[in-house]
C-alpha cells in the first residue's frame, strides 16, 4: 500500500487514484460534477506560470484546480 | 462566433421570455455540458446567430429559436451548459428548472465525442427526470482527428435512448438529428431509458458515484482509441502558452499584435470613408443652398447631424471592425480559458475568482456583455467584484478613441513603421493599467464592502479548435457594422443636433455650450484638460463611441467646413484647441477610467438588482479616473516648476 498524499503533492505526469475527498458538501459536489469520485484516476499535466492552479487530466478532459482545493483530495500514486 | 448584436448592447436587457405562442407543434430542449457545441447546433438548426466561442459558460440564459422540418414547426430552447443537475450555480438552476418543468416534448442532450465518459453523467441525470431523451454526440470531426471511434448502436442499446452522431459545424450532418427529433416527437421511436439503480437512502453524492462508474463501463465498451497520445499536440501548445517564463509575455504579445493590426489596418478604410463623407457633405451644402434652406436648417442637419454621424462611422467603425474578428479568433481557438488559467493566482491574491479573467476578456468586446458573462462565477461575492470592475477594460466603443489619440500624440513622434509600434505600446500600457486597476480595486473591494475568502475554483480547459476564419470575418464585420451603424444613427444623430443647437444658441454672444464648458472648466483644469472634454464624456454616456465626435463638434463650433482627410487632421484641431501631451495622456486615462455607458449601467442594475451596486459601479471607476488624472497633472506641474 502506497502512502496517502494530497493531490497537490503529486508530481507532474504521475498517475494518482482518488481515495477520499475531504471537504464540505458544496465543494464535494463541484468535484463530483467534474467526474472526481473515489477510484478516479487523475494525472497532473501542467502548471500555471505562477505555480497554481494546476491542470489535471480527468476522464479525458483537462480541469484546472487551485492548490487549496487540490489539497483536499486524498490520493495514492499508482 | 464571438459577440453578435444579439449578445451585446441593449439587447441584453430583453428577457428571454418563453414564447407563449402555441403555434409550435413540438418544443425541443437542448441540454449538455458546457462547451460541447450546443449553441452551434442551435445556430445551425435555427439559422440564428447566438454567441458561440470555445470556452465553458458562454450561454448564460435560455435562448429560443425555431426551425421547420417536414412542414412542422419546432421550437428550440438552448439551455445553458451544465455539468450536473444537482449543484447550485445560477446557470445550473436555469437548466434544471427548464428540464424539470416538462415544457419540452423532447430533450436533446449534446455530448462531446472526445470526452464521452464525463458527459454521460448528465445524460443519466436527465434520463432520470424525463423519458424522451435523444443523445446527440457532437464534435465527431475532432474525435476522428484524435482517432476516437464510438459505436453508436451499442451506445444506444446500453442507454436505451436514440443516439445520433453529428458535427455541428457542418450543417448537413444535422439532418439525422432533425429526423430523429421528429421521430421521437411523433412517437415513431419510443425510448426506454435504462436508469441507474440506487436505493432510496443513497444521497446525491452516492448516486453520482454510481452514475460515473456506469459511464466508465459503458465507455470501455463503446469507445476505441487508435492512438494513446491523441492529445499530444494540445499538450505541447499548452506547455508553451502556460509556461513559467513565456506564459505571461505571450499573452501580452497576443494583445499587442491585435492592437497593432487594428491600428495599422484601420488607417486606410478610415481615410477612404472620411473623403467619401466629405464629398457627400459638399453635395449636401449645394442641395440645401439650392432649395434655399435657412442657415439654421443647414446647420442642424449638415453641420450637426450629418457631421457627427460621419465622424462616428469614419473614425470609430474601422478599428472596431478589425479588432472584433481578431478577438473572436482567439476566443474560438480556445485561448481565453488559458488566460484565466495563467492569471488565476493574481485573482486569488485579490480574493477573487479566476473566471473573472473570462468576463474581463468579454469586456473588451462590450462591457455590458462582460457584466452578463459574470454569471459563470459561482460565488455571489466574487461575481459582484467582477461586475464592479468590468468597466476597467476598455470596450470596443472606447478604444478607437485610445487608438486615435495615441496615433496622434505618441505615434506622431515616430516615423513610418515606428509610429504604429509606438502607438501600439501606448495602447498596451493603457490596457495594462486597466488590468492593474482591476486587480487593485478587486483587492480593495474584498477587504472592504465585499469581505470574504476565495471560493473553490475549477475551470475546464477545452481542446484547441481551429476557428472558421471565413465565417468569423463575414459575421463579425457584417454584424458589427450594422450594429454600430444602428447605434450611430439612434444616438449620434440626435446628439449631433443637440450639440449644434447648444453651440449656436446663446445669451449675450456666449453660446450655451460655452456656458456648460466654462462651468466644468475649473474642475477639468485640475484634471489636466478642459471643460469641453468633460462635457463630451458626460454627453457620451448613452454610447462611448460618440465622445470624440462630440468633442470635435464642440471645437468646430465656428461652423467652418473642415475636410478631415485623416487622423492627423483631427490632431491639428486638437492642438489648435490647446491640447498638449499631458492632455492626451489624461484623456487616455479618463477614457479607461470613467463611468460605464448607460447600457452597461442598466445591465448592472438588472444583474445585481440593486441601486447600491449600480451606483458603486458608476462611482468607483470615475473616482479612480479623476484622482489619477489629478495626480499626473500635479506631477507634471511640479516637475515643470523645478525644470
Amino acid at each position: 500500500m502506497k502512502p496517502i498524499k494530497s493531490l497537490s503533492e503529486i508530481c507532474l505526469n504521475k498517475k494518482a487514484k482518488v481515495i477520499d475527498i475531504k471537504c464540505n458538501d458544496d465543494e464535494k459536489r463541484r468535484f463530483l460534477d467534474l467526474g472526481i469520485v473515489k477510484d478516479t484516476v487523475i494525472i497532473p499535466i501542467f502548471k500555471s506560470p505562477f505555480g497554481t492552479p494546476t491542470a489535471y487530466e480527468i476522464r479525458k478532459t483537462i480541469i484546472a484546480i487551485r492548490k487549496e482545493n487540490a489539497d483536499k483530495i486524498e490520493v495514492t500514486e499508482i | 462566433m464571438g459577440l453578435t448584436s444579439k449578445s451585446t448592447g441593449t439587447n441584453l436587457l430583453d428577457d428571454n421570455n418563453f414564447i407563449k405562442n402555441s403555434d409550435y407543434e413540438f418544443i425541443v430542449g437542448l441540454a449538455g455540458n458546457p462547451n460541447v457545441g450546443k449553441s452551434t447546433v442551435f445556430n445551425a438548426l435555427t439559422g440564428m446567430h447566438q454567441h458561440t466561442g470555445n470556452w465553458p459558460g458562454k450561454t448564460v440564459g435560455n435562448a429560443i429559436g425555431e426551425y421547420k422540418y417536414k412542414d412542422k414547426k419546432f421550437l428550440l430552447v438552448d439551455i445553458p451548459g451544465t455539468y450536473s443537475l444537482m449543484s447550485n450555480s445560477e446557470e445550473e438552476e436555469i437548466a434544471k428548472d427548464y428540464i424539470c418543468s416538462g415544457n419540452s416534448n423532447v430533450t436533446v442532450v449534446v455530448v462531446d465525442a472526445t470526452s464521452l465518459e464525463r458527459n454521460l453523467n448528465l445524460v443519466f441525470q436527465i434520463m432520470n427526470i424525463t423519458k424522451n431523451v435523444i443523445v446527440c454526440v457532437n464534435l465527431l470531426d475532432e474525435a476522428k482527428k484524435k482517432g476516437i471511434h464510438i459505436n453508436f448502436e451499442l451506445l444506444s442499446e446500453l442507454l436505451g435512448v436514440p443516439v445520433v452522431g453529428i458535427t455541428a459545424r457542418k450543417t448537413r450532418t444535422l439532418s439525422r438529428l432533425t429526423q430523429t427529433i421528429d421521430n421521437v416527437c411523433s412517437g415513431k421511436i419510443i425510448s426506454n431509458p435504462k436508469h441507474i439503480k440506487y436505493s432510496d437512502n443513497d444521497d446525491s453524492n452516492e448516486i453520482v458515484a454510481k452514475i460515473l462508474k456506469k459511464s466508465e463501463e459503458i465507455c470501455k465498451k463503446v469507445c476505441t482509441y487508435d492512438k494513446q497520445n491523441y492529445n499530444e499536440r494540445d499538450r505541447k501548445i499548452d506547455k508553451i502558452l502556460t509556461s513559467k517564463f513565456l506564459g505571461i509575455p505571450i499573452m501580452i504579445a497576443f494583445l499587442g499584435i491585435i492592437f497593432w493590426l487594428t491600428i495599422e489596418g484601420a488607417n486606410y478604410p478610415s481615410k477612404l470613408l472620411s473623403s467619401m463623407f466629405s464629398s457627400i457633405q459638399v453635395q449636401l451644402y449645394k442641395f440645401f443652398n439650392w432649395i434655399n434652406a435657412p442657415d439654421f436648417v443647414t446647420g442642424i442637419f449638415v453641420d450637426g447631424m450629418y457631421q457627427t454621424l460621419a465622424w462616428v462611422i469614419s473614425v470609430m467603425l474601422p478599428p472596431m471592425a478589425i479588432f472584433f474578428p481578431l478577438f473572436t479568433f482567439l476566443e474560438d481557438l480556445g485561448y481565453l480559458p488559458r488566460i484565466a488559467f495563467n492569471l488565476d493566482n493574481c485573482f486569488k491574491k485579490c480574493c477573487a475568482s479566476g473566471k473573472q479573467a473570462l468576463s474581463m476578456c468579454m469586456g473588451f468586446g462590450c462591457n455590458a456583455a462582460g457584466v452578463v458573462g459574470c454569471r459563470i462565477i459561482n460565488s455571489t461575492r466574487e461575481k459582484l467584484i467582477a461586475i464592479l470592475t468590468n468597466a476597467f477594460v476598455p470596450c470596443n466603443g472606447r478604444f478607437p478613441l485610445l487608438i486615435t489619440i495615441s496615433t496622434i500624440f505618441v505615434g506622431g513622434l515616430g516615423i513610418g513603421f515606428g509610429a504604429s509600434i509606438l502607438s501600439t505600446i501606448t495602447v498596451l500600457l493603457v490596457i495594462l493599467l486597466g488590468i492593474f486597476m482591476t486587480f487593485f480595486i478587486s483587492k480593495i473591494l474584498s477587504k472592504t464592502v465585499l469581505k470574504g475568502f476565495p471560493s473553490s475554483f475549477t475551470l475546464e480547459l477545452p481542446p484547441y479548435r481551429r476557428p472558421q476564419i471565413g465565417k468569423i470575418l463575414v459575421r463579425s464585420i457584417f454584424d458589427r457594422a450594422l450594429f454600430v451603424l444602428g447605434r450611430a444613427i439612434s444616438v449620434a444623430a440626435p446628439t449631433g443636433i443637440v450639440i449644434w443647437l447648444l453651440a449656436n444658441i446663446g445669451i449675450h454672444d456666449i453660446s450655451l455650450l460655452e456656458y456648460i464648458a466654462n462651468f466644468f472648466d475649473p474642475f477639468a483644469k485640475l484634471m489636466g484638460f478642459d471643460g469641453y472634454i468633460l462635457t463630451a464624456f458626460i454627453l457620451g454616456i448613452p454610447a462611448n463611441e460618440i465622445v470624440l465626435p462630440i468633442l470635435l463638434m464642440c471645437y468646430l463650433k465656428s461652423n467652418t467646413l473642415v475636410d478631415l482627410e485623416d487622423t492627423m487632421q483631427i490632431g491639428t484641431i486638437l492642438v489648435q484647441n490647446g491640447w498638449t501631451f499631458l492632455t492626451a495622456v489624461n484623456v487616455m486615462i479618463f477614457t479607461l477610467l470613467h463611468f460605464p455607458c448607460a447600457t452597461t449601467l442598466l445591465t448592472i442594475k438588472k444583474e445585481t438588482n440593486s441601486k447600491k451596486w449600480t451606483f458603486l459601479a458608476f462611482i468607483i471607476p470615475t473616482i479612480c479616473g479623476v484622482v489619477l488624472c489629478m495626480c499626473t497633472t500635479l506631477a507634471y506641474n511640479v516637475v515643470k516648476l523645478f525644470l
